[in-house]
């Protein structure tokens, strides 16, 4: 495999989007969020069970790419029982990643399991792909109820 | 030894290969394989020259000037109306609109014949086949007066059901609007029939022949469609340039739709007369090196020769449906009798978007998506799929380098 696709899909990648973790609405789920991205359909729901600014429960329905299961996967793992200031702060720092690559002041390192996202820079029209999930979860952070759409 | 000779009439893909400057390249380290064709078509040195060379050249208003530019510009763009005229072998150069493509073309027609022509209870009947611009624009209509858009049904293999339109052909119908071939499935569509059993029940019909100009000869009168339209740049020429076909007497009947320069014969504050045929339907200052690029073009496709493009691409089509249906875990999306030039397809659950970044990378352009036909794709109960799409400067090798990275797809996403 070229090294490009391989930084793309990596072992992690494929494993989160063959094998989804927290793929389901949550029990006492009070928040959640539709985000759509129209240019290849793919659509996502994000479900929270917020108590007061702890995220105690986290999941995620809908269809879509490897690179867009695979990142809402991967975000539902990290972002259980942290605060919402936490999870803004981890949508900052992997919207950076995602968006400026090497450029970025994040290190990916820091990022854990979410670094595996860290090739995706190298693919513009793949950059909606893997922060569908992190806008929509903004949404439902801010319970603002309209769906997010990436364009 | 000598060479073989050329088979008369037989399309010589190599040579064909060497008039397309674009498809001498690689990307991502790959020899460029171009299989999206359905999404816009590359454009042969001939037209890139004939637009350099109007610009270089002959570049002036048309229709105004009386100096010798504007009298050479106004040639060569009327020039390129005759032959727009006779590739579709319309009876008359004034049935020929230039648009900005099939988009345009279809919204002038809903805009103008369908306000004037459709009331409230009305009925507009498209397929559930259409790309998103013969959609829309009777959305948009239906809306406005009240009319209802009526949709006929396909089969499972994308098969238009035939019957089940003419049942929704009645009384109150007032336009059948389909593609003549399926953007998103390549199905062709058996317009000629449909017309006549339109026709007799005096409901009018327009053809969005996008997909359908690039691939097989058509000729608008045998076909007796009211109304066809066609994008230049899926013909091997410019973007920005389409053209509307619309008989006489209906273009004469419509009003104008756009106000401005070009279409008035005259004009005081109190009153304006409009311009005769075409230019009615012409305001401003058009696409005239796109119109003459869209001639270049047409020049392009008849020196070729069209019939002999139409039994090369269905001899390729038939060879990459054999090929494709051996790749294990592909599912062909659209399999009708008749096609020309489109696989849609899914390869096991693997996600379009994926395969296209896969293919990619090894130098095969193809488009994945909803294709513009969100409606078709909820039929087929697919969020999307992978579509390659030839054209007269593919050959088989390209058909292969894209089976081999369809193995590549399946290791990365084994």
């Amino acid at each position: 495999m070229k090294s490009e696709l391989r930084d793309l899909y990596q072992e992690v990648v494929i494993d989160h989007s063959k094998n989804p973790r927290n793929f389901r609405k949550p029990e006492g789920a009070n928040r959640s969020a539709e985000g759509i991205n129209p240019l290849c359909g793919d659509e996502i729901t994000v479900h929270l069970k917020l108590a007061g600014d702890v995220i105690q429960d986290i999941g995620f329905q809908g269809a879509g790419c490897a690179i867009s299961k695979a990142s809402a996967s991967m975000m539902t793992a990290a972002l259980k029982n942290k605060t919402k200031a936490e999870a803004e702060s981890l949508f900052e720092r992997v919207h950076s990643m995602l968006t400026e690559g090497p450029k970025s002041s994040v290190n990916p390192e820091e990022l854990g399991k979410l670094a595996a996202l860290s090739g995706v820079w190298e693919f513009p029209v793949r950059v909606k792909c893997a922060s569908l999930a992190w806008h929509t979860l903004r949404s439902a952070l801010a319970g603002s109820g309209t769906p997010v759409s990436t364009e | 030894m000598r060479a073989l000779r050329e088979v008369p009439g037989r399309l010589d893909v190599e040579k064909v290969r060497k008039d397309f400057p674009i498809l001498r390249q690689e990307v991502h380290g790959n020899p460029l394989v171009y299989l999206d064709s359905a999404a816009t078509s590359q454009k042969p040195r001939a037209v890139i020259e004939a637009v350099s060379r109007y610009y270089e050249q002959d570049n002036a208003n048309v229709h105004r000037g009386v100096h010798l530019l504007s009298e050479r510009a106004t040639q060569a763009y009327e020039a390129a109306r005759e032959k727009v005229q006779r590739f579709v072998n319309a009876a008359h150069a004034h049935e020929i609109v230039f648009v900005r493509g099939t988009t345009e073309a279809i919204n002038l027609v809903a805009q103008t014949y369908g306000r004037t022509r459709v009331r409230s209870g009305d009925e507009i009947v498209i397929t559930v086949m259409e790309h998103h611009s013969n959609i829309v624009p009777w959305q948009m209509l239906c809306e406005e007066k009240g009319a209802v858009l009526r949709v006929a049904p396909m089969d499972d293999t994308g098969t238009l059901l035939v019957d089940e339109l003419e049942r929704l052909i009645g009384s109150r119908t007032r336009l059948l609007a389909l593609g003549h071939v399926s953007n998103a499935l390549g199905t062709i569509h058996p317009v000629r029939r449909i017309v006549e059993m339109a026709h007799r029940k005096n409901v009018p019909v327009l053809l969005d022949g996008a997909q359908a100009v690039p691939h097989l000869a058509v000729d608008v009168q045998a076909l007796g469609c009211d109304f066809y339209a066609f994008s230049g740049h899926k013909l091997f020429g410019p973007s920005g340039i389409g053209v509307l076909y619309g008989r006489s007497e209906l273009l004469e009947e419509m009003p104008p739709w756009q106000g401005g320069g070009d279409m008035i014969s005259s004009v005081t504050f109190e009153k304006t007369t409009y311009n005769k045929l075409p230019y009615k339907f012409e305001a401003g200052t058009p696409d005239i090196a796109g119109a003459i690029g869209l001639g270049a073009a047409i020049d392009y496709v008849r020196g070729v020769g069209v019939d002999a493009i139409a039994a090369h691409e269905h001899d390729l089509l038939t060879y990459a449906t054999e090929a494709l249906r051996e790749v294990s875990g592909l599912r062909l999306i659209g399999t009708a009798k008749e096609k020309a030039s489109v696989l849609s397809f899914l390869l096991g659950d693997v996600h379009p978007h994926d395969i296209g970044t896969v293919l990619d990378r090894e130098g095969i352009a193809i488009r994945t998506g909803h294709h513009c036909a969100q409606p078709l794709m909820r039929r087929l109960g697919v969020a999307a799929t992978a579509r390659a799409s030839l054209a007269l400067y593919n050959r088989r090798e390209d058909v292969d380098a894209l089976v081999t990275g369809l193995h590549k797809v399946r290791e990365v996403f084994a």
